[in-house]
């Protein structure tokens, strides 16, 4: 069975196969959908949400070797259900989904793991907080100190993680709207983690330092009917401000985002206050992808470039997109994430 | 013009259908005969094919469970979360279909009933009561079972898939797992097998069950079947079409005179015979279909048998299968009339009008050197051959040669009888029998062929089933062999056993590499079962003794093929132990290699492995009694098996295969019949004029009818005589050098005087029914038509 | 003209001696003559190279204009379709054929079949009782006409007849004979008669006579 069919059919709803990312738009039928005046409670809230349709643990990192060479790191955990229910053995709709990457300046190396629920295979627990799928795991005593783990064929790392900040609560308290027609999902953010560990590359073990980012995020229908992918930043300046910000594609485009300053100072965007332009466009395994864009936010006086670090992060998973380090330069400079979608075909 | 001389040219059929009929239905019959076989096979290969695309079979690694038994589904779990990429499967029959529960997500790509670009509904596979994708024919022989049948035609045959989940449920086996497919791609760092679950054993891809291995030896017997029952129709063919050339010389001859090009003519007489072809392809791969469809259950009986393969039953008409066919009519059709069209093209314009000798007896000595040469260089082959392809190219250089020397010997050995003829009339009876064999002897070399085939073909067949029987009494030798589900049942049969069995045998082993092959080692004990029921290909002496003492092993006769191991050479069989070759046995329908050492020596190497498979000794007659023991000390029937029925079960399969055999040979003779009567039916038109003088000289229409039969029934017998060796030679060539270049062992030969006696009476009988339709139509022939042949003469 | 012969020399490699030996022959449009000889004299040797049938060593034969040497074997197959008949001794009828197939069949093969002619030709030969049986069923007479009539059914320019009746009983033969030359005039083709019947010679305008591959 060709695998990219399956995540399709797992993932999205069969009807709209055909749309790609843009399935995550249909109607959420049995399924919760998020509304704007829950308050997001921890930490329960770590832990999966078996009544909304989708839901992922995604955590980004930037980090730099003993000689100075960028890397970047990707760890990702989706939990899709099939119905609104949750079950033991066998028998439940629940599925999961890892994904996890290493992006060097030179090389991008990827890998996949399904699984279904209700066996042990994969899963979440709020506290002690764990998140894993086969041997891939982030654990720890609780949501601010961790440890992540992942292999694939031909890499695997191993690194602890430390928060330094609060948690990060996007749009509305964590009810973030995704289309002006109203799609929403509950979202928030741990923008600041240190981080150590160690890489093994090809090449072999790497010794990094760095900062991540994990987001989380759970709904039922995210996007708007006629929205076909994202373009996704999430940018952490030298000067101690970060910006996260996305782009939806549609027929008309919406923006939202979050601008959190040194001092963890959280400003939510509205639509239209950020804005993303590609520069140039880089050929990735056949397709078209902007690799160097020009972000704005005039309120806060950024003008800035962003550029992949290494622009063949393509992502060869079930439902492929591209996911990769990025360094920024212009008014502000620093470093980030960069997720694209929708650009599958 | 072209279709007033097509026109033509096909008037001679409508004039001659006789002629017509003998060249398609000699065509048509090599060709049902060919893609019947074929058919079978291709239907077999299919099958195992669809099993490995569905199955993994033979793809993939697999892990189960060192004791053959279930593996728990934390353990599954426990391993994914080692870093193992591995996927789990149980196995089942439900009223007999094998159901098979697979865990889609994890699944390598390909594996599975759902299928990008197909209906499937990952979601109504994956919950609520889930779906059964099978054949509709498999789905038919299922009961009710609370989930959705899908109908799946690229499902292997006899086989239901579907999600792990549901299968265990139908099966009644939740959180059981037979085995786990290890997909190729592994991540970077896991953990050892031994640290995760040390109970389970790894075995390397080829290993899971490669069926197809298994059963090339049963398909390479069809194959060659095919091929030689082929090569009979050909000669058929050619007989039907050189005779066709060689009555219509005159007239290719009258229609270049009035204007006819050479070259158009020649084209359009190749038209015509692949027009002939195709016709006679068509009917044959539709005749090939009857006899496939009427064989393959017997087939697919005798496969499932043997070695647990499932074929599907039934045939579908798969397209390569029949164009194959009627590409081989036409490639059949061409070489047999290319010599008649290039002498045609040779013949000069004003060369004499009247036919050249109907059969032109082809240089006798030419035709005797090229057989010799052909004998001599496939006896070269034997000795100094080397490889699968020089034991084909050896097969058909015996076929051909021996086919090429019968006419040369018919002519010596008709003259040696001529000569001490006593009477008139015997002395015309061999002379004229002499003459006849130009004419016959396409007709005699197919039939030659067909009992040559034959001969080789059961003598194959019936060593295979001797070997095999006697095999299974070596290895079968305990009366009833029993296994535990674990170590708590294996007391209890130990129990059991010692106040109701004579002894009880531990069956033991482990797989690992040995000598550059995969193989498993198993332990002997020292008993008298093993002395007196195994037999030996090479041993030194007294091997038991001193396989007892720890002084060697014994491997069987894979190993030593492959590994070119002989007595006395060292294996090592556990790290730092190596033991010299003390024996070497005869081991059937396995593709891997086996080694044996003592028991003592086996529990010091692999103290891990616990016996869970007795074999128990007792008096046959007691076996009931001891079954009942074993029953009521909790042990289920399902787990027993008594040597009788594991014998009677595998001697019914081959009744299968014989039933199989035995069709084929009747079908080849008939054939080889078919040729001689129409050979026949030409030759008494032309035979008048021979025989006019004798009937004026005294003899009766009936005593002369009477002789022609002799004459057939005598030709074959002599042809018989010769078909023998010939097919005896065929037999030890399939047996010890296509056998052992193809599977790595090689099958004593047996001799089955009957059976070639039987043989023979058939095809004499075949000649002289061949014959009877002919001489009955000489005893008929008006005197008017003898006398006729007088007056014609000019 | 309708045939030019011009030292036409012909031999076979089992023969020492050249068949033909610089042998010249005109025949004017309509013409007719009969050729005699011993056996072995050539005769057929000639009627064969002026036929197509067959090539000479040296010399040139020109039919209606057309030099035959340079011609392949499609091309000389060509010349026997539409501008020479041949009646052979054999009859060489298709034995496979009707009458009715046979007579049609040469006329069929130049394109120019006409039934009517058929029909015509078959009742002046006497063969309209047996236009449906097979050759074999006929005499041997019949089966002259059939093949005289199959040669004239395609309007030949010339006509080759090699000992038509040698395999005829006298009286079959006369009758056979006055048919094929009162035909042959209707039609106004050539006709080359090659018999060794000094009695059928004689009813020819012209005669040569071949010894030892010369005319004489």
């Amino acid at each position: 069975m060709n695998v990219k069919t399956l995540f399709l059919l797992l993932f999205l709803p069969a009807q709209t196969m055909a749309q790609g990312f843009a399935g995550l738009g249909t109607t959420a039928d049995g399924f919760a959908t998020p509304q704007p005046d829950r308050a997001l409670e921890f930490p329960a809230d770590h832990g999966p949400h078996p009544a909304y349709r989708i839901e992922w643990w995604y955590l980004t990192a930037n980090m730099t070797g003993p000689d100075g060479t960028p890397y970047g790191l990707q760890w990702t955990l989706f939990r899709s259900a099939l119905a609104p229910r949750d079950g033991e053995g066998w028998d439940t709709p629940q599925l999961w989904m890892g994904h996890a990457a290493v992006t060097t300046p030179e090389a991008h190396h990827v890998a996949e793991r399904l699984a279904r629920g209700g066996i042990g295979q994969a899963g979440v627990e709020p506290a002690p907080f764990q998140a894993w799928i086969d041997d891939w795991a982030m654990q720890g005593p609780n949501f601010d100190t961790l440890t992540l783990t992942a292999s694939g064929p031909d890499f695997a790392y191993d690194v602890d993680l430390a928060a330094t900040g609060p948690l990060v609560l996007h749009g509305q308290d964590g009810y973030s709207v995704k289309s002006a027609a109203g799609q929403a999902s509950y979202y928030y953010s741990q923008p600041l983690y240190d981080l150590n560990g160690t890489l093994t590359l090809p090449e072999g073990d790497v010794a990094v330092t760095g900062q991540a980012w994990l987001d989380r995020e759970w709904s039922s229908q995210p996007l708007a009917e006629d929205q076909d992918g994202w373009d996704w930043f999430s940018l952490s300046f030298d000067s101690g401000d970060k910006l996260m910000g996305f782009v939806l594609r549609g027929a008309s485009d919406f923006t939202a985002g979050t601008w959190i300053t040194a001092q963890g100072a959280v400003t939510a965007l509205p639509d239209g206050a950020f804005s993303a332009t590609p520069l140039s466009w880089h050929e990735v395994t056949g397709r078209e992808v902007p690799v160097e864009w020009q972000v704005r936010l005039p309120e806060q006086g950024l003008n800035a470039t962003v550029r992949a670090i290494n622009p063949d992060a393509w992502m060869t998973t079930s439902v492929p997109y591209w996911e990769g380090p990025v360094t920024i330069n212009g008014s502000h400079t620093g470093t980030g994430y960069l997720e694209m979608t929708g650009y599958e075909e | 013009m072209s279709r007033v001389i097509l026109s033509a040219l096909l008037s001679h059929w409508r004039r001659n259908p006789l002629q017509l009929i003998t060249l398609l239905a000699g065509l048509a019959l090599a060709t049902a005969l060919w893609s019947g076989v074929q058919a079978i096979n291709a239907e077999a290969r299919a099958s195992y094919d669809a099993a490995a695309a569905t199955l993994g079979d033979g793809q993939y690694a697999q892990i189960t469970a060192r004791d053959g038994g279930a593996i728990p589904q934390e353990t599954y779990v426990a391993l994914r979360r080692g870093g193992w990429a591995v996927s789990p499967v149980i196995e089942g029959r439900i009223d007999g279909v094998r159901l098979i529960g697979l865990e889609p997500l994890t699944a390598p790509g390909g594996l599975g009933p759902v299928r990008a670009g197909g209906e499937a509904d990952l979601g109504a596979f994956l919950s609520g009561s889930g779906q059964v994708f099978a054949r509709s024919d498999t789905l038919t022989r299922l009961p009710d079972l609370a989930a959705e049948p899908v109908t799946a035609p690229d499902v292997a045959p006899n086989t239901a898939l579907t999600d792990i989940g549901v299968a265990q449920r139908l099966l009644d086996r939740e959180g059981q797992i037979d085995r786990l497919i290890v997909l190729p791609d592994q991540p970077l760092t896991r953990r050892p097998l031994s640290d995760i679950a040390p109970d389970l054993i790894r075995s390397a891809p080829q290993e899971g069950g490669d069926v197809a291995r298994l059963t090339d030896s049963f398909h390479l017997n069809l194959t060659a079947f095919g091929l030689l029952s082929f090569a009979v129709g050909l000669f058929i063919v050619q007989g039907a079409i050189g005779l066709a050339f060689e009555q219509r010389r005159p007239m290719v001859r009258t229609l270049r005179a009035l204007g006819v090009p050479l070259r158009r003519l020649i084209l359009l007489m190749a038209v015509e015979l692949a027009l002939l072809a195709l016709l006679a392809g068509g009917i044959g791969v539709a005749l090939g279909y009857l006899i496939a469809a009427a064989l393959l259950p017997d087939v697919a009986a005798t496969l499932r048998g043997l070695y647990g393969a499932d074929v599907a039953g039934q045939l579908s008409l798969r397209p390569v299968w029949w164009l194959s066919g009627l590409g081989i009519a036409l490639g059949g059709t061409a070489l047999a009339a290319s010599g008649a069209l290039w002498s045609l093209a040779r013949m000069p314009l004003l060369s004499g009008a009247q036919p050249r000798a109907l059969m032109m007896a082809r240089s006798g000595v030419g035709q005797a050197t090229i057989a010799a040469l052909l004998l001599v260089l496939s006896g070269a082959l034997a000795l100094w051959g080397d490889g699968l392809l020089a034991g084909f190219a050896m097969l058909g250089a015996l076929l051909i040669g021996g086919a090429l020397a019968l006419p040369p010997l018919l002519g010596l050995v008709l003259r040696w009888a001529e000569t001490p003829a006593r009477s008139a009339t015997a002395e015309w009876f061999w002379a004229d029998t002499r003459q006849q064999v130009p004419g016959l002897s396409l007709a005699l070399m197919a039939l030659l062929l067909a009992m040559a085939a034959n001969v080789g073909v059961s003598t194959m067949v019936s060593s295979f089933r001797l070997t095999f029987t006697g095999f299974l009494d070596q290895r079968l030798a305990s009366e009833l062999y029993v296994r535990a589900a674990d170590a708590a049942q294996a007391d209890m049969i130990r129990e059991v056993a010692r106040d109701h069995a004579d002894a009880l045998l531990p069956l033991l082993s482990t797989e690992r590499q040995v000598a550059g092959m995969p193989a498993k080692v198993y332990a002997a004990r020292d008993h008298a079962t093993y002395r007196d029921n195994w037999q030996f290909l090479d041993a030194v002496p007294n091997p038991w003794d001193r396989l007892a003492r720890g002084e060697g092993v014994l491997i069987n006769e894979q190993m030593f093929r492959r590994s070119d191991l002989s007595l006395g050479d060292e294996v090592t069989i556990a790290l730092g132990t190596g033991l010299p070759v003390l024996g070497i046995y005869g081991d059937y329908g396995n593709p891997i290699g086996q080694v044996i050492v003592t028991e003592p020596l086996f529990r010091d190497l692999h103290p891990e492995v616990t016996a869970l498979r007795f074999g128990l000794r007792s008096d046959p007659g007691q076996v009931a009694a001891l079954r009942d023991a074993l029953k009521e000390a909790g042990i289920p029937q399902a787990a027993m098996t008594d040597q009788a029925a594991l014998k009677r079960m595998s001697l019914a399969v081959f009744e299968r295969t014989f039933t199989v055999t035995t069709a084929l040979n009747v079908l080849t003779l008939a054939v080889a019949g078919f040729a001689i009567l129409m050979s026949l039916l030409t030759l008494a038109a032309m035979r008048l004029p021979q025989l006019a003088p004798v009937w004026a000289l005294g003899l009766t229409r009936r005593s002369l009818a009477r002789l022609d039969l002799l004459r057939a029934v005598v030709l074959a017998a002599l042809t018989a005589a010769l078909a023998l060796p010939l097919g005896l030679a065929l037999a030890w060539a399939l047996l010890a050098v296509v056998n052992v270049e193809a599977f790595g062992w090689r099958l004593p030969m047996y001799l089955f005087p009957l059976d070639y006696l039987r043989l023979t009476g058939l095809a004499l009988l075949a000649a002289a029914l061949a014959a009877s339709w002919p001489a009955w139509r000489l005893s008929r022939t008006p005197p008017a038509q003898l006398l006729g042949v007088f007056r014609n003469e000019r | 003209m309708l045939l030019h012969l011009d030292t036409v020399t012909k031999s076979y490699p089992d023969t020492e001696t050249p068949v033909l030996h610089g042998v010249s022959l005109d025949l004017d449009v309509g013409g007719k003559l009969a050729l005699t000889g011993e056996s072995g004299s050539g005769k057929s040797t000639l009627l064969h190279l002026i036929g197509g049938l067959d090539t000479a060593d040296s010399g040139r034969v020109e039919i209606d204009g057309t030099d035959l040497t340079p011609l392949d074997d499609s091309g000389r197959a060509g010349l026997r379709r539409g501008t020479v008949g041949v009646i052979f001794q054999q009859f060489n009828l298709i034995p496979s054929l009707t009458v009715a197939a046979n007579i049609a069949f040469q006329a069929r093969l130049a394109g120019r079949h006409d039934p009517a002619r058929d029909a015509e030709l078959a009742t002046r030969l006497g063969l309209q009782k047996h236009l449906h049986k097979y050759p074999e069923q006929l005499s041997g007479g019949q089966q002259q006409r059939v093949a005289i009539a199959r040669t004239l059914a395609a309007g030949p320019k010339l006509v080759l007849a090699d000992e038509p009746t040698g395999n005829l009983d006298e009286a079959s033969s006369d009758a056979v004979m006055s048919l094929l030359q009162e035909l042959v005039e209707e039609t106004g083709a050539g006709l080359i008669l090659v018999t060794h019947s000094e009695r059928l010679a004689a009813r020819l305008p012209r005669r040569l006579h071949l010894r030892a591959g010369q005319l004489t």
